[in-house]
């Protein structure tokens, strides 16, 4: 889907002049936020938690390799299939082939934002494969041609009204079917029990992947994922190679976090972990489940940032906690970041798979106030991570002409104190010509970008440190 | 800390040394009145962080290089009234100097002995009650870098409580960044001004005549948006308010 409007510059004005998406943004994550405290406060010792989830996912992400085999070797011996994907076509190729091979007309999905990233809802209905979401979120954003704007909360944009008049535009709701959230939910559950009767592949996400009994887990909160992992007689998962980790115990550490750093919940109601086909790994072939399971790991440049310097970034585990609490996210959304994955793990990961070619504007678009690192369950050091994507913009020539003139030139007169005083002296001068009481309502240049909103203030006509020197010299 | 140091090296920053002497002189005033010598280490500038935060690695490197120099002609401690400028010399030189080890054992020295101002005095010193007097309405903005970067966080509040006379008001969401952010501000200037906006409407609401940092530099942004707002709120910086004493 293309993104509209094109730059981020336009994005980011159009979301600000959104004071209904501000007001639903801010009034959101405030909740959100608050219950991520409560739910942490209630898991003692929740500080030691976060530091061994982020040791398991450390651990795990250095020998990665060792733990992918691990895991492909327990989903194959329990009948299950692995398929490699390195790119984003591949994986969406190997899908659409297997619903093409075995006459897949109908795809129930569940949440899944590696299946976002890889664009397989497009792939699949070029190939005449009917998608239907079944996260209650994403049903939405699927009925509104939308791209979701949180990667937990996928309408966080949108109002409760806003999800009324869709529903009555496009399922022909009555009134009272769109009374209050309750009503609209059952009519959605209505409309979807259907879709999961007649699908003929399920498509599921992973949250965690479990080396060592070859499990996928997936954790919501409406029970719609676990029928899509059960009904339909096909079940792929498409899981990112990084959401491995190695034992069912070390699941549970996760598990804990995430639900706790996400929702404030204790665990996510609906945390399934799934072990392939009907009958696998059992005796006696159980009477459900479905009869194929299809793993495929997505690459899509995993591996090369596991290499690089912002290989923590893969720690992430998807919780949007560092999205609640950054106050540029608070101000713009996820839409404003133009990507699938908003906010600051956004800013990172987005430019760090996909290039900075198109995505230089996100890793500039945070104050570095460092919440995000605050909250985050894996103590993934967010503002380093932009930092390094900031000094590889100036490193391949994407930074402004007029930034690094500012910056040379500051480093040209502080690293010679004589200049420096004569040019803090000047620049005195000339700011004293502009200022008012001290302070100026209108800069020149690139600083009136400060003045349009906030006033600048004059320099010393006398600095401290010559203040100190005549005071140095009255004692003596 | 074992003993308490009887002379320390003012890192004065470069936007005190410029914008706001008085700060500085401020800072003096309140170290020489608790029994402490300052030096200032001449030839000190910027010391490389909006090199730094833009992405500027070879450039900061040379500031950082710069002010270590200035700051290891003695082995005194170091007393820096800023968090940011006081995260870069105590967290972020080791980071950049990792390929060059004779800089780096320098910077190394320097983490053990930088502190920033409120933590040094709480700390080091061990004093909250610095004999200061006030008769402001005060609300206090947790700078980012000092809070997330060094921890400063019940150092001020300690200070700010024995103010004489001074009447505390609480802000809300006073941990959440005024959008400064160094270039942010100005590289995304409608970002920026929407998170200032947010944290004037907390700083009014809440009643205070006056906010206190421990950065000047958030400081200006936020006096700044309040006086194009027409409010007559003042920005000072801790040391401001802690130098008046109780008998000034």
């Amino acid at each position: 889907m293309s993104i509209e409007p094109a730059t981020f510059d336009a994005r980011t004005h159009k979301a600000l002049a959104d004071t209904a998406l501000r007001k639903t943004l801010r009034d959101v994550t405030a909740v959100i936020l608050d219950s991520r405290a409560a739910g942490l406060a209630r898991l003692p010792h929740s500080d030691d938690w976060r530091d061994h989830a982020r040791r398991i996912r450390a651990h795990t992400l250095s020998r990665l390799d060792h733990y992918v085999d691990q895991f492909v070797d327990a989903v194959e011996s329990k009948g299950g299939q692995v398929f490699y994907a390195g790119t984003a076509s591949d994986a969406v190729s190997y899908i659409r082939d297997l619903a093409i091979a075995k006459r897949v007309k109908l795809v129930a999905k569940s949440k899944s934002m590696v299946t976002e990233e890889i664009e397989l809802n497009k792939g699949l209905e070029s190939a005449g494969v009917r998608v239907v979401e079944t996260d209650l979120g994403e049903y939405i954003v699927q009925l509104a041609q939308d791209r979701p704007s949180h990667i937990v909360m996928p309408i966080m944009h949108m109002t409760r009204h806003q999800v009324a008049d869709l529903f009555k535009q496009k399922l022909g709701a009555t009134d009272e079917e769109v009374a209050d959230i309750p009503e609209m939910t059952q009519l959605a559950r209505r409309v979807l029990r259907q879709e999961f009767i007649n699908a003929d592949m399920g498509i599921s996400g992973c949250n965690f992947a479990v080396a060592e009994t070859g499990s996928i887990t997936t954790c919501t909160n409406e029970g719609n994922g676990r029928l899509c992992t059960t009904m339909p007689r096909i079940h792929v998962a498409v899981v990112g190679i990084e959401r491995i980790v190695p034992t069912v115990h070390d699941l549970g550490v996760m598990l804990n976090v995430l639900a706790r750093s996400s929702t404030g919940q204790n665990l996510t109601v609906y945390s399934n972990i799934v072990n392939g086909a009907r009958g696998a790994g059992t005796e006696r072939a159980e009477g459900d489940g479905p009869d194929e399971f299809h793993v495929v790991l997505v690459d899509n440049g995993r591996t090369a940032v596991l290499g690089s310097e912002r290989a923590e970034i893969l720690y992430c585990i998807r919780c949007g906690a560092c999205l609640n609490t950054c106050p540029v996210f608070q101000q713009i959304g996820g839409h404003a970041y133009g990507a699938v994955y908003p906010g600051p793990i956004g800013a990172v990961l987005t430019p760090s798979l996909q290039g900075l070619e198109h995505f230089n504007d996100l890793p500039q678009a945070s104050s570095l106030c460092g919440a995000c690192k605050d909250v985050c369950p894996v103590r993934i050091d967010i503002p380093r991570m932009l930092l390094s994507l900031r000094a590889t913009s100036v490193d391949t020539g994407r930074s402004p002409a007029w930034v690094g003139l500012g910056i040379h030139a500051l480093r040209w007169v502080s690293t010679r104190p004589a200049l420096f005083r004569l040019a803090g002296a000047a620049a005195a001068r000339a700011t004293r010509l502009l200022a008012r009481d001290n302070w100026i309502t209108k800069m020149p240049g690139h600083l009136s970008a400060w003045t349009k909103t906030r006033d600048f203030p004059a320099l010393a006509t006398t600095s401290f440190q010559e203040r100190w020197q005549a005071k140095r010299r009255g004692a003596r | 800390m074992s003993s308490r140091p009887a002379r320390v090296q003012l890192l004065v920053t470069c936007l005190i040394d410029r914008v706001f002497p008085d700060t500085g002189m401020a800072v003096v005033t309140l170290l020489e009145r608790l029994g402490v010598e300052v030096q200032v280490p001449v030839g000190q500038t910027c010391c490389g962080q909006p090199a730094f935060n833009a992405g500027y690695v070879d450039d900061a490197r040379a500031m950082a290089r710069h002010t270590i120099d200035v700051l290891t002609k003695t082995s005194d401690p170091i007393v820096v009234p800023s968090g940011s400028c006081g995260d870069m010399v105590i967290h972020q030189y080791e980071a950049i100097l990792q390929d060059d080890p004779v800089y780096l054992a320098k910077a190394r020295s320097l983490h053990e002995r930088t502190h920033e101002l409120t933590k040094f005095l709480v700390d080091v010193l061990g004093v909250e009650d610095v004999g200061s007097a006030s008769t402001d309405k005060i609300t206090y903005h947790a700078c980012c870098h000092g809070l997330r970067g060094l921890g400063v966080k019940d150092e001020p509040l300690a200070l700010l409580g024995h103010v004489h006379g001074a009447t505390f008001c609480p802000m809300a969401e006073s941990d959440v960044c005024c959008g400064f952010g160094g270039l942010f501000s100005v590289k995304l200037p409608d970002i920026s001004s929407a998170m200032l906006d947010r944290k004037l409407d907390r700083i009014q609401e809440s009643g205070a005549d006056t906010v206190v940092v421990t950065d000047v530099s958030c400081g200006m942004h936020m006096q700044g948006g309040l006086r194009r707002r027409g409010s007559r709120v003042q920005v000072k910086h801790l040391a401001d308010v802690l130098a008046r004493g109780a008998g000034a």
